[in-house]
């Protein structure tokens, strides 16, 4: 026992003693050597015999050596740092290998963390709510497309908020705040505020509590009273994150309101409910019949009760539905529940998907190209193996050897790779053209670390395992006696050879159609006709105005204009009240004259206010009649314009001008027609569209200024504060907006999936054309001496060339073949996510197969010269 | 090296080891082996080798002590020699395969008469 005891303590001394121990044990076996020599000598043999004779029965020292190493130590650990030291060995000696190797590696890594943590932030992480899993968003499903359509007006959502027995809590938020709606005075630069009203129950139904201070209370939200709670962010960016802050007073809108607290820095409203808006402020809202007569306008969340399934919502609030619209005349009006974390991020998961395998494809074809590196090196070391298995290696041994050198090399890899998929995910959640929900949560985690070695073992075994075949376990002589060039083991890890490198064709293939549909299909979104020119449009956001009469905001109206028309530079200039890609409300107006019926309801239109010189400084263009003048105001006719969709909807095969619409009981006389706008996005249709002259009604919540200038934003800014110092005192400086940007961002999704994909397929590409360059090239230096001979025989210097240039790209066409085929049947499920471009789209099929072919050809081409290049004399003497 | 062999063979060579120790005095490798060699007919070592895996194994077990000394043929050399956990162990050991040994003579004895 005792005995037992201390050589296992010896055992681990005997580990960090190692190089000591060896070098006794080498002095020991010297000796017994000599003396076994010496013995040999006596018994009258010749030197030479008598070495040989000591050596036998002594056995291999370096045998001994390491079952010495095992029996005195741990052996595990041991053999371990031996091996990690052998390895380091090889790698640097083969440092070319190494540093290809560990970077291609560390850009499949990378590239496929990067996905992950996008695919963690967006699916698998829990939304910053407390048991975010009870949470569900209730919809109107009663229309689709905008945001009038899905939200509910506050009387249907109080009876359900009463009657629903699944749910513990129901709240809700006002949809339709703008962007910048709420301007701060006081203290400090004026500045336009987004605000989000939120009914009472709202932050305690999401679980969030205040940093600082206390949320509404019910008595505060029903009577609407002037407070208001900050956002972190807004907190630390206006306010220098001071804890004073509870209790002091900001002015908003020329109003004081009664700062409550401060929300906690995990609480992102905009990063669940609204991508790529920063919210600064949240109000009460009160559930009043005011709010009510507004129509659609609450975006509904609510708590399921513990143990209540979503689809057991989904059909109590089916079944509640069509009384609860019925009672209040709302046709069409129904509640469609789906889990908040499928609202917030469930559309993005086929795009997510889509990521997932063309990394997983990069990673497959990085394994493929570096199993081929790993071949050719396999030969070159095939007689050294074979020397150590003769000097008594163990065929274990090298085996764990080999897998100890691919491991160390992956994670090598993915140390490098993990550092690039931080620099990725950081440049991700910084990008603010690019908008995405729960960007925030875009960082790596331990999650992504784990799933980094998860990838490194991985590929490490997937490398050292292919490599660990080649070890030789057939007798030596015939490794040893076996040639570099024509042998039977040769051919075949030729074949296999070849067939990695059809494969990376293939996948590469694959790869650049994906990535080419979605580009065309990007250029086409970019070069589709909006019904507007964003290039030298610019937005500014103005103050709606207070006056208590329209006649005195109509004069205020007509200040702003006159004044912004006389700007040097301005080429136009008109207001509205939603630009394209925005926010959008729905009213539904009918022909007059035509009689509607709720089995034939009049059409849902969008609406957009504005004042005339608005077409001309967005350029939509007049189909006929004729624009809205600054006489179209309280006072006169009712009128307003229509774009094509709904007059054709309207009044099919008449003219439009001239006819009369109702909407809510008011006739108006349509004067002009004009192009679609696409306002929901640069990809969907317009639907029907009317545009109503802004000084004939008070129904709109905020105003856009738009500017047809070459001017640039900063110079625009400076001017417009100058000229409207009177008429708006507070102008904040981040107010000009390019339409290019508003642009911008509605594409970013696609542009951003586009990009990562352009990035993927390229260096799939890069590494297909390696992979051919490694293969063909190999197979012309063991080629050489055949090469040698035909010339030396008479083929020409051409033909060598073509001949190999044909090679490699049989190769390619092989992979081109299977790849494009594979894209065929696979690019159907990519139509989703195409636009204009047909998911076999011949034009990009070819361009993608040519670019495909002809960087093969020029892989090929490279060893075909050499090849050429062969002295005949050279390589026949070199046998 | 035939696995098998040596890790039937482990216990009585490093019985046989501590023996020669014990009747010799202190011996150098090649001193052991040879001994060894010559009582077992080469049936124990297939290298000579093997010993000094069996020698750190006695060591660390704390029942042999080395001394570094120089050989016959002056060249630097490590003696060892049994120490007094090494003879207790010897002690048991050998009581033991005694006994071990006669069951199996025994036994042994038994199939014979049963056929």
């Amino acid at each position: 026992m005792v005995s037992a005891l201390r050589r296992a303590v010896e055992r681990v001394r005997a580990l960090f003693r190692a190089s000591t121990l060896d070098r006794e044990l080498e002095d020991e076996l010297l000796t017994h050597a000599s003396l076994l020599v010496e013995e040999n000598l006596r018994r009258g043999m010749s030197a030479a015999e008598a070495e040989r004779s000591a050596r036998r029965a002594l056995g291999s020292p370096l045998r001994i050596a390491e079952d010495h190493r095992e029996t005195r130590g741990v052996p595990f650990v041991d053999a371990l740092r031996q091996d990690l030291r052998y390895a380091c060995r090889t790698l640097r000696r083969d440092l070319g290998f190494t540093t290809f190797a560990v970077l291609i590696v560390a850009l499949g890594i990378g590239a496929s963390l990067t996905v992950f943590t996008l695919i963690n932030a967006l699916l698998l992480r829990p939304l910053p709510f407390g048991h975010p899993e009870q949470l569900v968003w209730i919809a109107n499903g009663g229309a689709e497309g905008d945001l009038s359509g899905q939200t509910v007006p506050v009387h249907p959502f109080l009876d359900l908020r009463s009657r629903t027995r699944s749910l513990s809590e129901v709240a809700a938020f006002f949809a339709f705040y703008g962007s910048g709606d709420r301007k701060m005075t006081g203290e400090g630069e004026a500045e336009r505020l987004t605000a989000v009203p939120v009914s009472q129950g709202f932050f305690p139904l999401l679980g969030v509590r205040p940093r600082l201070g206390r949320v509404f209370t019910n008595e505060e939200c029903d009577q609407n009273r002037a407070v208001a709670l900050l956002s972190a962010n807004f907190w630390a960016r206006r306010f220098a994150s001071d804890p004073g802050v509870v209790g002091r007073k900001v002015t908003l809108d020329g109003k004081p309101y009664t700062v409550l607290g401060v929300l906690p820095p995990s609480f992102d409203f905009g990063s669940v409910f609204a991508p790529g808006r920063r919210i600064d402020l949240f109000l009460p809202l009160p559930l009043t019949d005011e709010v009510n007569s507004m129509g659609n306008t609450l975006s509904i969340v609510g708590r399921m009760r513990p143990g209540v399934s979503v689809r057991q919502v989904r059909s109590e609030l089916g079944a509640l539905g069509p009384p609860i619209a019925a009672h209040h005349g709302r046709d069409g009006l129904t509640f469609v529940a789906t889990a908040l974390r499928e609202h917030v991020s469930g559309r993005l998961r086929p795009a997510l998907l889509l990521l997932v395998g063309a990394a997983g494809v990069v990673l497959l074809i990085v394994c493929a190209n570096l199993s081929n590196l790993q071949l050719s090196r396999a030969a070159s070391q095939q007689k050294e193996l074979a020397l150590r298995t003769a000097l008594g290696a163990g065929r274990g041994r090298l085996v764990r050897q080999m897998l100890t050198e691919s491991l160390l090399l992956s994670f090598g890899a993915a140390l490098l790779g993990v550092a690039l998929a931080a620099a990725g995910t950081r440049l991700l959640s910084r990008m603010d053209a690019i908008v995405l929900p729960l960007r925030e949560g875009v960082q790596l985690d331990f999650r992504a670390v784990g799933v980094a070695v998860i990838l490194a073992v991985a590929t490490g075994l997937a490398l050292g395992l292919a490599s660990a075949f080649r070890v030789p376990d057939r007798s030596v002589q015939d490794t040893l006696k076996e040639g570099g060039r024509g042998s039977r083991e040769g051919r075949r890890s030729q074949g296999l050879r070849s067939a990695l490198v059809v494969a990376e064709v293939t996948f590469a293939c694959v790869l650049l159609v994906c990535a080419g549909l979605l580009l065309r299909s990007l250029v086409r979104v970019l070069r589709v006709d909006l019904g507007f020119r964003p290039e030298q449009a610019m937005a500014l956001r103005m103050d709606v105005g207070s006056a208590p009469t329209r006649a005195q905001n109509n004069a205020r109206l007509n200040e702003i204009l006159r004044v912004v028309g006389e700007l040097p530079g301005v080429e136009a200039a008109g207001l509205t009240d939603a630009l394209p890609l925005g926010s959008n409300r729905s009213w539904s107006a009918g022909a007059k004259g035509q009689s509607y019926s709720m089995q034939d309801p009049p059409p849902d239109v969008f609406v957009r206010i504005v004042s005339e010189g608005y077409l001309r400084a967005m350029g939509i263009p007049l189909r006929s009649g004729r624009d809205l003048t600054s006489r179209d105001d309280a006072t006169s006719r009712p009128v307003m314009l229509v774009n094509e969709t709904l007059a054709r909807a309207l009044w099919p095969g008449q003219d439009a001008v001239g006819q009369t619409a109702i909407h809510v009981d008011v006739d108006r006389e349509v004067v002009g027609v004009v192009a679609d706008v696409r306002h929901l996005a640069p990809d969907q249709g317009s639907g029907n569209e009317m545009y109503l002259p802004i000084r004939q009604t008070g129904d709109y919540s905020s105003i856009d200024l738009v500017l047809k200038t070459a001017q640039s934003p900063a110079v625009l800014g400076r001017s417009l504060r100058e000229a409207l110092r009177t008429l708006e005192p507070n102008l904040p400086q981040n107010g000009v907006r390019t339409l290019e940007t508003i642009v911008d961002r509605a594409v970013s999704p696609r542009r951003f999936l586009v990009m990562v994909l352009t990035g993927f397929s390229a260096f799939a590409l890069l590494l297909a054309s390696l992979g051919i360059y490694a293969v063909i090239s190999y197979s012309v230096r063991q080629r050489s001496h055949e090469i040698g001979l035909r010339m030396a025989l008479g083929a020409s210097a051409a033909g060598v060339e073509r001949q190999i240039v044909l090679h490699s790209l049989r190769l390619a066409a092989f992979g081109m073949l299977i790849g494009g085929l594979a894209s065929w049947a696979l690019s159907r499920t990519l139509s989703g996510f195409l636009f204009g471009v047909s998911p076999t789209d011949p034009a990009t099929f070819a361009a993608m197969l040519g670019i495909l072919g002809i960087v093969a050809g020029v892989a090929g081409y490279l060893p075909a010269r050499q090849a050429s290049r062969i002295d005949p004399l050279t390589a026949l003497r070199a046998d | 090296m035939d696995e098998k062999k040596s890790a039937i063979l482990q216990g009585t060579l490093d019985l046989m080891v501590l023996k020669n120790l014990d009747a010799m005095g202190p011996l150098h490798g090649y001193g052991i082996a040879r001994r060894i060699e010559q009582i077992s007919d080469d049936a124990l070592l297939v290298n000579q080798g093997t010993i000094y895996l069996c020698l750190v194994r006695l060591m660390q077990k704390g029942w042999i002590t080395a001394e570094w000394g120089t050989s016959e043929n002056n060249r630097k050399a490590r003696f060892y020699s049994i120490s007094k956990s090494g003879r207790q162990q010897l002690l048991a050991e050998t009581k033991n395969w005694e006994r071990v040994a006669g069951v199996m003579s025994k036994l042994l004895r038994l199939g014979e008469e049963g056929s």
